[in-house]
């Protein structure tokens, strides 16, 4: 059993009384201390699978066992409890973080809601924490606004851990930093990681962030899981064209090796009643692309892809 | 993104908020204070109980330098008038504020918050109360009780919180998706805790500056009132003054315009006081302008 | 056979609000054709160096210093109408955020050709087919249907293709980039950046392209300037800069930009330490409060920008240490 099971999990949005599914049908796992990449195109459900997860998101159908409790239909009040085990990382450190409060209250509080009464033992937990994120202790009394990014992020990481979880789903978490800032929270995720034993989920668009931290990878299209794989398979022989157009999209910082031609089309909201979701714009598409849409298939070694000619 | 992204911290803290530099709100500050030690002191200042009759009627202003601002038919001091006069306006202006600003944002909160079937029964609610004519709400509820200060001023408080409560409505319903507050409930907040200690703080500066408005609607509706002198007859209050100089406005027109100068004075100077309450209330004022 | 003149020539150009100075003093030539990366961390000030040639400035910002050369004219004093005149045709500017840069209640074909019309003498059917050839050019399938279609009716890249049809109305023959696939997924973003490539060597127009990507400038530039606290510390043509960089800011960028076949269980990223801050009230070179190789010299006067290989300037006292073969460059 894994540490987090997703089971034919979907989410639905209403546009103008019309029902879509943002996430459709996804199965995935994640097991302890394991990090889990889910990459994909702005658009194609993954922030809001992470949040579905989270339960910050109501899911329309599908299972969500966590330690072998299933949250996804868990009234918030036995949700509660189930939240110490997993928490999040936003993208926005700015927006992230409550303006009106300061460092200490927003890592308190955490603690006061889970139940530690002895303000002697919160003290003591905030300042260890404090020490682990890098973060000078004699800041702690300060608001928020009075830090740059990269330090509101670490105080981001610090709230999600303070009540010791076994996940973290991080949506984006380096994304809005700086080249070298994001360098340091990376860094600071790694240790945190061995340190603390985390899984994480780690939602990002950018592929060259997922492939350095994710032990195994999630490729998302439109609502859909379209490729599964450990990081290593995933760059070397990924196996859904969609992975390959992405992976061959990203510059590489070598001049001399040009990438390989872009692909065409865009991402589009609407979703093709049968078939293939991504067959327009995909560049070996077949005519049975467009009636049958391909299941993700578990291939001999447990990597996954859903393509009917991969 | 780069261009304006600068974090606030790079930049000196060379300013104080900008409207702490404004001549236009210094002056706001100074009439308000004026007005408000008036009101504290009044017993102090006023010469004379404004019900008394003083000295001969019809004195103009300057005339006799024992009554400055003269007196009215009935030889009543009008300087005593006007500041005595102050307590009632400014009490009920107060107090209707702030009854206007719990409820409103009672209503506004749990409807933006929980959306859905509360929201729409809470709007409807609201709606009501908004498209009744406000005078004609607060005449019906004097009408029915007796007529006093704190019965003016609740009925104003009841029919001004439609416009607090959108206005919370509207942030509530912002900030219900903004990350900080997801953040709360992915570590298990409880509601109310989210709604009074996530929330609540972070709308509250438009909440008020929303009041500061109510305060100066509040003003000029007891002045309605007691113009129609449906006010208590045995309080002082600027919109009674008003009213006793209606029937000399063509002779002795000082009789209303000074009172109302200084509902005016007052109005105003919340106003502007509300347009500048935005920057002060913000804690990064003064870094990003 | 006497070399032309540069397209664009920034000379000791100093940009800033008032008590804050932002760009302080860059030197930067742009020639015919070329394609020109300006990278830099948010605040750097490379936005507002790109703002600051067209004098489209954010209120209380000022060129406080310096010369904007192009075509033999100083922008930064030639008076606003005459510089109407190089807005547009001259120079064009793409942004960075194609869902805010269209007006959202004109249709797109209308917009573009409105451009046209405040350049050249055309009647507007001309200026229609030119708009509809132009929409062809940067890739719009149907421009003829396109045309009447409003922004809202387009997706990010197709948006930004239309800022691009309109900038390069009027054949300009330098066109600013500011970050113009940064709000963009990768695939979108090749495509934007190989049509702009492409667009430059069909159009021979100079590119001045601001970035915050490594990749990207590798990719598509010919040349970058990097720059930091509001000085360009190092200036190289693409190849031999990625190959080794001679700035430790810029090695330090590509050290902490995650490369080829890294991984979390075997190789840490080398991160530079502190944040920008850290350059604020210093005397000498910005960046030496986070530089590994930082002397007591380094703190006295900021270094000036010297020769350091064929048309490779660098702006660092340390340049030889920094070029010494150390166990950060090496793991690169």
């Amino acid at each position: 059993m894994s540490l987090l099971d997703v089971e034919n999990l979907r989410t639905a949005y209403t546009v103008k009384g019309k029902t879509f599914y943002a996430v459709d049908g996804v199965s995935f796992s994640v097991g302890a201390k394991e990090t889990v990449g889910l990459v994909g195109e702005s658009g194609c459900g993954k922030s809001t699978l992470g949040k579905t997860v989270m339960r910050l998101i109501e899911p329309a159908s599908g299972k969500i066992t966590l330690d072998g409790h299933d949250i996804a239909t868990l009234p918030e009040a036995q949700m509660r409890p189930m939240r110490r085990k997993l928490q999040m990382v936003f993208q926005d450190p700015y927006a992230s973080l409550n303006p009106r409060q300061t460092i200490w209250q927003m890592l308190e509080t955490p603690l006061k809601v889970h139940g530690v009464a002895d303000p002697a033992e919160r003290r003591r937990i905030i300042e260890a924490m404090a020490e682990k994120i890098g973060f000078p202790k004699a800041s702690l009394q300060r608001f928020a606004h009075e830090f740059s990014g990269g330090q509101r992020q670490r105080i981001g990481i610090a709230r999600a851990l303070i009540l010791e979880p076994e996940l973290v789903v991080c949506d984006e978490a380096v994304s809005a930093l700086d080249l070298s800032i994001q360098a340091q929270i990376l860094n600071l995720l790694v240790d945190l990681k061995r340190e603390m034993g985390l899984a994480f989920l780690f939602i990002s668009h950018d592929l060259s962030v997922v492939r350095y931290i994710s032990d195994r990878v999630l490729v998302m299209y439109l609502g859909k899981i379209v490729e599964s794989a450990d990081h290593a398979t995933l760059w070397n022989s990924p196996r859904h064209p969609y992975t390959r157009a992405l992976l061959s999209s990203v510059p590489s910082t070598d001049p001399a090796k040009k990438i390989g031609g872009a692909i065409s089309g865009e991402i589009s909201t609407k979703i093709p009643e049968t078939g293939c979701r991504f067959r327009a714009r995909c560049p070996i598409a077949e005519a049975r692309c467009a009636l049958e849409a391909p299941e993700l298939k578990t291939l001999p070694g447990g990597n996954a892809v859903a393509c009917h000619l991969a | 993104m780069s261009l304006l992204a600068t974090d606030p911290n790079d930049r000196p803290r060379l300013r104080l908020p900008k409207s702490l530099r404004n001549p236009l709100f210094v002056l706001a500050v100074i009439v308000l204070l004026g007005v408000l030690v008036m009101a504290v002191f009044a017993a102090q200042i006023a010469p004379y109980d404004p019900l008394d009759m003083v000295n001969m009627p019809f004195l103009w202003p300057f005339a006799d330098p024992s009554s400055p601002l003269g007196t009215d038919q009935l030889g009543r001091d009008l300087f005593s008038g006007i500041v005595q006069g102050s307590r009632a306006t400014l009490l009920v202006g107060f107090s209707s504020a702030v009854l206007g600003l719990m409820i409103g944002t009672c209503v506004g909160a749990l409807a933006g918050y929980f959306g859905g079937w509360v929201d729409i029964i809470l709007m409807r609610v609201t709606e009501i109360f908004q498209t009744m004519p406000t005078l004609l709400l607060i005449i019906v509820i004097l009408a029915i009780g007796n007529p006093s200060i704190p019965l003016i001023a609740i009925s104003i408080g009841l029919a001004a919180w439609p416009m607090i409560a959108r206005l919370a409505r509207a942030e509530f319903l912002s900030l219900r998706e903004a990350d900080f507050v997801m953040a709360a409930r992915a570590l298990g907040y409880p509601t109310g805790r989210i709604i009074l200690r996530e929330i609540l703080p972070n709308a509250l500066p438009t909440l008020i500056v929303g009041a500061s408005v109510l305060v100066a609607n509040g003003i000029l509706l007891e002045s309605a009132v007691s113009f129609l002198n449906l006010g208590d007859p045995n309080v002082v209050s600027w919109g009674s003054l008003i009213g006793n100089g209606r029937t000399q406005i063509r002779s002795e027109w000082y009789l209303s315009a000074l009172p109302g100068v200084a509902t005016v004075l007052t109005v105003l100077s919340l106003n502007i006081l509300g347009d500048r309450l935005t920057d002060i209330l913000n804690p990064r004022s003064g870094e990003r302008s | 056979m006497i070399p032309k003149p540069p397209v664009l020539e920034l000379l000791k150009l100093e940009v800033g609000f008032p008590g804050a100075p932002i760009v302080k003093g860059i030197d930067l030539k742009i020639e015919e054709g070329e394609k020109v990366a300006l990278v830099g961390e948010s605040g750097c000030g490379k936005s507002l160096t790109a703002f600051s040639i067209l004098r489209l400035l954010p209120q209380a910002a000022r060129i406080t210093g310096g010369q904007v050369i192009f075509d033999g004219h100083d922008l930064a004093t030639l008076p606003a109408h005459e510089l109407r005149r190089i807005r547009g045709k001259g120079i064009a500017l793409i942004l960075q955020e194609p869902m805010t840069s269209l007006n959202p209640v004109l249709p797109i074909g209308l917009q573009v050709a409105e451009n046209i019309l405040q350049h050249e003498k055309l009647s507007r059917r001309a200026a229609k087919e030119r708009v509809i050839e132009l929409l062809d050019l940067v890739g719009i399938p149907n421009p003829r249907e396109r045309y009447t279609m409003y922004p809202h009716n387009f997706s990010g890249g197709m948006r930004q293709r239309v800022m691009i049809a309109m900038a390069i109305a009027c054949n300009p023959r330098l066109l600013i980039a500011d970050e113009p696939t940064t709000a963009l997924d990768v695939t979108i973003q090749a495509q934007v950046m190989d049509l702009l490539e492409d667009l430059c060597s069909k159009l021979s127009m100079a590119m001045l392209l601001i970035t915050h990507d490594l990749g990207a400038v590798a990719q598509w530039t010919d040349r970058v300037a990097v720059m930091y606290a509001g000085r360009i510390v190092e200036t190289a043509p693409i190849a031999p800069f990625f190959a080794g960089p001679q700035h430790p800011y810029s090695q330090g960028l590509m050290n902490s930009s995650v490369d080829d076949g890294w991984h979390y269980s075997s190789h840490r990223l080398t991160e530079i330490t502190g944040n920008v801050h850290s350059a604020l009230g210093e005397r000498g070179c910005a960046f030496a409060p986070r530089c590994p190789l930082a002397a007591p010299g380094c703190r006295e006067t900021p270094p000036p920008l010297e020769l350091a290989g064929p048309d490779w300037h660098v702006a660092c006292y340390r340049r030889a240490e920094a070029m010494a073969p150390s166990p950060v460059a090496a793991s690169h």
